[in-house]
């Protein structure tokens, strides 16, 4: 039986800007996969926390706020204590582009800006996560 | 980094919670390791308590549970910190394969201790997934005191917890009017506590009296059946339902009727394998829905019956 | 032949040439749009949707249609009011006597998100967002700061705020008493419209019952003590923003309206003492025609329902008057400066659908707060409107408009038909416990993307004309430095004032939110006391609890 992807959708900050999470966890489901929602305000010790329970094979981001620049490395950080680095850490919002790449320097996946197509992130969850799959006997 | 099965029991045993959930995924992917895991941590399960919780969609199954969770964390027995865990089931959608899990909005106050997992059921009917009690298991080794079962809650007749549970709360609410119907429907057949949840609405105490007199109407009604009037959202009656819940444990226990419960689930757990692995045989192999189709095709030509075609199928499984 | 007759064959004959000329081309028009779209709209289509009289009629008169007001734009341009508000109350104070000094006689304070959910700036889950996109507030001296040498008797001031707005609200009235100017005089307006939150923006603190009652307290306070403030102002900008359509922003807005509307008569007031207190707020979008035919239909909608309805007797009470924002999900990253084109389009909408006040938005919103460039172009385009165009010379200019009138008629429909769902679901509260709202606004806007990708819908720069090479525009950085100095000013101010008149405040608050009488005077007192923001939420929490949304999909 092929393994399903599970993905954690997230949305930290004090805003209650859910419209991207909620689109974008739709967009994954109807692709096929199995997504756990954990609803707003999520610090990210409750994301790293929820992600190593469901170990699910991707974290998606959304960010709104403007802080990207402490919750991605801080969330990043966590995954590493708890021994979780095979999860890839993924998400979107509004991330100038030198933001995106100091984050994708310290192992942060690809981000995406508003208006990208859904099925380019569907896509690039698809390729990733096979690269990433570890269990074996 | 690659994990052997060995060296995540080593951390189940640890109660370390990312070995734990690795282990959750290959019982829930059905994994060819599972049998090896099995054998692993059998001496380990059985301590936990299961409560399996049940009833139709915007019950409030999922903050309930929660409500419940935080008392038992706070409340342990014996000064100890009761380690509390809940497995929420949500639907696979039939469509595309794909599930929206979210459960965890109704539960992110909770302690960090609580260890939540969400499960699509992945096209099983009856409210709960096929691997929803072997995840149990994995979750009891963890070292579960509790462990609250929460089913998909689509309103259909989500019985098959029961045979999961040690005990099985079926969760209703007033004003809605589907709650009788689906009691009258299956659920009660399965109930052994009943709660009455958003009980601060008009028609509480109708549902109430309502599930009294279909309550006296089961067969082995020998048994009087709690009633709880709870308000999860604000916090109300979840302690005496914690209450209740213990109580029954204990009785349970003292008249030997949890043993007679779990082996009763362990024989339908036994059924339920056989026949999924019946079905991943004769469905499963080489050629199978090849043949499938070409039956079809002799039935619509007249050649042969339905009846004759599941008949000449079986007779080639079994002789 | 008679006249009819003839039109009907000119009718038919333009029909053949129209069919025709459409069979040889396919063009998509892009704006999602032409579905639900006559390619033309005639006499046929204005008496089968109106009547003249009683659902057009005349600026000023039932059910207004045409307009609140009889002189309209000839009488009195709309208020060109830009909203702002950023770093410490001091930077902001600043700006606000610079706007002042410049003419501008309205102000309109954001706050940042942590006072927007009740969070004093030095609690640890304010990190990282304390004068973000707002001024921080979290306790009377932050307000004093905030007005300091504003003389608040000559001023008009909205905040919008919504959970935690009686609190700001007692912490305005404390900084007037400062001054010396009693509450008869205050002029301003309180978003306070805890129902949007729940359905869209979810910036909600406690469980809709105790929030409703919140509301009704500060209108009842309100109506007897500071007359010209307006209580609520019912929104349906964040409706849309979370991705509803327009009918569903219109129907969505009237519906949580007229939920205030019973709440206080339910309350004991009268419809006609709080009735035009009431006041508006919608988003103007990109489908040109459509948002015109919303503001259109929401006066008419609203008066209908206030007179037959609430039997309300006072003609103001069945005026709606509404504040209009352009709409800022349209403001897209790609290729900023495009925005210009869209909020000057959309500004037209608002003041062609008849808009008493207006918010611009500048280009780069989308991407940070807005550089004083950036801003000044927003306003200016407003200015360009009102005095170059000419738009405002005509009332409703578009009034009689086959199309327009076809198409108000439509969302009239459309937003009484989700009245009467409404209603089934009991009401607009169970109907957000069940999650109604939300799932109808989530399947909307999933809808819209899938029409994006699709490229059913075409956004300029996003999924058609894209460049590839973006060129980058200045941006504004908020200082780091606000966070720390807020949380100076807080230790500061916690070490200093009279602790047991605070806790004694606090106390009376809790009392007060137990026995159900009027929060708002002791709210005022714990201000005066010196009591925070965070310390008088914690009170609000543990008495009436927290709120947690449905989950839904």
């Amino acid at each position: 039986m092929k393994k399903k992807i599970r993905v954690l959708v997230c949305k930290p900050g004090l805003d209650g800007h859910d419209r991207g999470a909620k689109v974008i966890a739709a967009a994954l489901r109807d692709a096929g996969m199995e997504v756990v929602y954990t609803g707003l305000r999520q610090t990210p010790e409750m994301i790293a926390r929820a992600a190593v329970q469901e170990d699910v094979d991707v974290i998606g981001l959304s960010i709104h706020s403007g802080a990207h620049m402490t919750l991605f490395p801080r969330v990043l950080d966590l995954l590493k204590q708890a021994g979780a680095t095979q999860i890839l850490l993924t998400g979107g919002g509004i991330i100038p582009e030198d933001d995106m790449a100091a984050l994708r320097k310290i192992g942060v996946g690809e981000l995406f800006g508003p208006g990208t197509p859904m099925d380019k992130i569907v896509e690039y969850i698809r390729a990733e996560v096979p690269k990433r799959r570890t269990v074996g006997a | 980094m690659s994990d052997t099965v060995d060296e995540l029991v080593a951390g189940l045993f640890r109660s370390d919670a990312r070995a734990t959930a690795r282990l959750i995924t290959l019982v829930e992917d059905e994994a060819p390791e599972v049998a090896r895991i099995q054998s692993a941590i059998r001496d380990r399960v059985g301590r936990a308590y299961r409560v399996g919780f049940t009833g139709p969609p915007g019950a409030g199954k999922s903050t309930l549970v929660a409500a419940l969770a935080k008392h038992w964390v706070n409340d342990g027995e014996s000064g100890r910190v009761a380690r509390v865990s809940i497995v929420a089931v949500d639907p696979t959608s039939p469509f595309t394969g794909g599930a929206l899990l979210g459960d965890r909005v109704r539960m992110t106050s909770l302690d960090p201790s609580v260890f939540i997992r969400s499960m699509a059921n992945r096209g099983r009917l009856g409210g709960i997934a096929a691997t929803t009690d072997g995840v149990c298991d994995v979750l009891d080794a963890y070292g579960s005191d509790w462990l609250l079962v929460e089913t998909v809650g689509v309103g259909q007749s989500e019985v098959e917890i029961a045979e999961c549970a040690d005990v099985t709360v079926v969760v209703l609410t007033p004003g809605t009017g589907d709650s009788v119907q689906l009691l009258k429907a299956g659920l009660m057949e399965v109930a052994e506590i009943v709660v009455v949840n958003k009980a601060d609405r008009p028609g509480a105490d109708s549902l109430v009296a309502e599930i009294q007199s279909i309550v006296g109407m089961r067969p082995h009604s020998d048994v009087p059946m709690p009633i709880v009037s709870t308000v999860a959202t604000e916090n109300k009656g979840i302690d005496e339902l914690a209450k209740t819940i213990e109580e029954y444990r204990t009785q349970q226990v003292s008249r030997g009727l949890l043993e007679t419960r779990r082996k009763r689930n362990l024989r339908a757990k036994i059924q339920r394998l056989v026949e999924a692995r019946l079905r991943r045989e004769i469905w499963g192999g080489k050629g199978a829905s090849e043949e499938l189709d070409a039956t079809v095709e002799c039935i619509l030509r007249k050649e042969e019956t339905p009846w004759d075609a599941s008949e000449r199928i079986v007779k080639k499984w079994i002789r | 032949m008679t006249d009819s007759k003839r039109g009907d064959d000119a009718k038919q004959a333009w029909r053949r040439r129209y069919d025709t000329e459409v069979a040889k081309v396919e063009r998509e028009t892009g704006s999602g749009a032409s579905e639900e779209r006559q390619p033309l709209y005639d006499r046929e289509d204005l008496v089968a949707n109106s009547d003249e009289e009683s659902d057009i009629g005349y600026p000023g008169e039932y059910p207004f249609t045409r307009g609140p007001y009889s002189s309209m734009y000839r009488g009195k341009l709309w208020t060109m009011r830009q909203f702002s508000g950023f770093g410490t109350a001091a930077d902001t104070n600043k700006r606000y006597k610079f706007l002042l000094e410049r003419g501008q006689t309205g102000l309109s304070v954001a706050f940042d998100l942590p006072t927007l959910m009740g969070y004093d700036s030095d609690d640890p889950l304010a990190e990282g967002e304390v004068g973000y996109c707002g001024v921080a507030i979290s306790s009377l001296a932050d307000m004093e700061l905030l007005f300091d040498d504003i003389p608040l008797e000559r001023v008009s001031t909205s905040m919008t705020i919504n959970s935690p707005a009686a609190i700001l609200l007692a912490f305005y009235l404390a900084v007037a008493e400062k001054q010396g100017v009693p509450m008869s005089k205050l002029r301003g307006t309180l978003q306070n419209d805890i129902l949007k939150e729940y359905i869209a923006q979810k910036e909600y603190l406690f469980p809709p019952a105790p929030s409703m009652r919140l509301v009704v307290d500060t209108m009842s306070f309100c109506q007897k003590s500071v007359p010209k403030w307006h209580a609520v102002s019912i929104s349906g900008y964040q409706i849309r923003e979370k991705g509803s359509t327009a009918v569903q922003e219109l129907a969505f807005t009237l519906a949580d309206g007229f939920a205030y509307v019973e709440a206080a008569i339910h309350a004991g007031m009268k419809v006609d003492d709080f009735a035009p207190q009431l006041s508006f707020f919608f988003d103007a979008h990109n489908d040109f025609f459509e948002e015109i035919a919303k503001f259109r239909a929401a006066r008419r909608i609203w008066a209908r329902h206030m007179r037959e309805r609430f039997g309300a007797k006072d003609p103001k009470s069945w005026l709606l008057r509404f504040h209009t924002q352009t709409a800022g999900v349209s403001l897209m990253a790609q290729q900023p400066e495009n925005n210009i084109v869209r909020v000057a389009y959309q500004a037209l909408a608002g003041v062609l659908g008849g808009t008493q006040s207006l918010h611009t938005n500048a280009m780069d919103e989308t991407l940070a707060l807005p550089t004083a460039k950036s801003a000044k172009i927003a306003l200016r385009t407003q200015q360009i409107l009102a005095y170059e165009t000419g738009v405002a010379e005509v009332i409703d200019p578009l009034g009689g408009s086959y199309f327009v009138e076809a198409i108000t008629k439509k969302m009239e429909d459309g937003a009484e038909a989700y009245f009467k769902k409404i209603d089934e679901l009991g009401g607009v509260i169970p109907a957000i416990e069940k999650g109604f709202f939300q799932r109808e606004i989530e399947k909307a806007s999933y809808d819209f993307q899938r029409e994006m990708d699709a490229k059913k819908r075409i956004i300029v720069g996003v999924n058609g004309f894209v460049e590839d090479k973006p060129e980058p525009i200045e941006i504004l950085k908020i200082d780091e430095s606000v966070e720390q100095e807020q949380r100076k000013r807080l230790r500061h101010l916690r070490e200093h004032r009279d602790r047991a008149a605070v806790k004694r405040s606090l106390d009376a608050v809790r009392q007060a939110a137990r026995d159900g009488s009027n929060v708002m005077p002791s709210l005022l007192d714990a201000a005066r006391a010196y009591a925070t923001l965070g310390e008088i939420v914690k009170v609000f929490k543990q008495e009436f609890g927290e709120y947690l949304e449905p989950a839904t999909f």
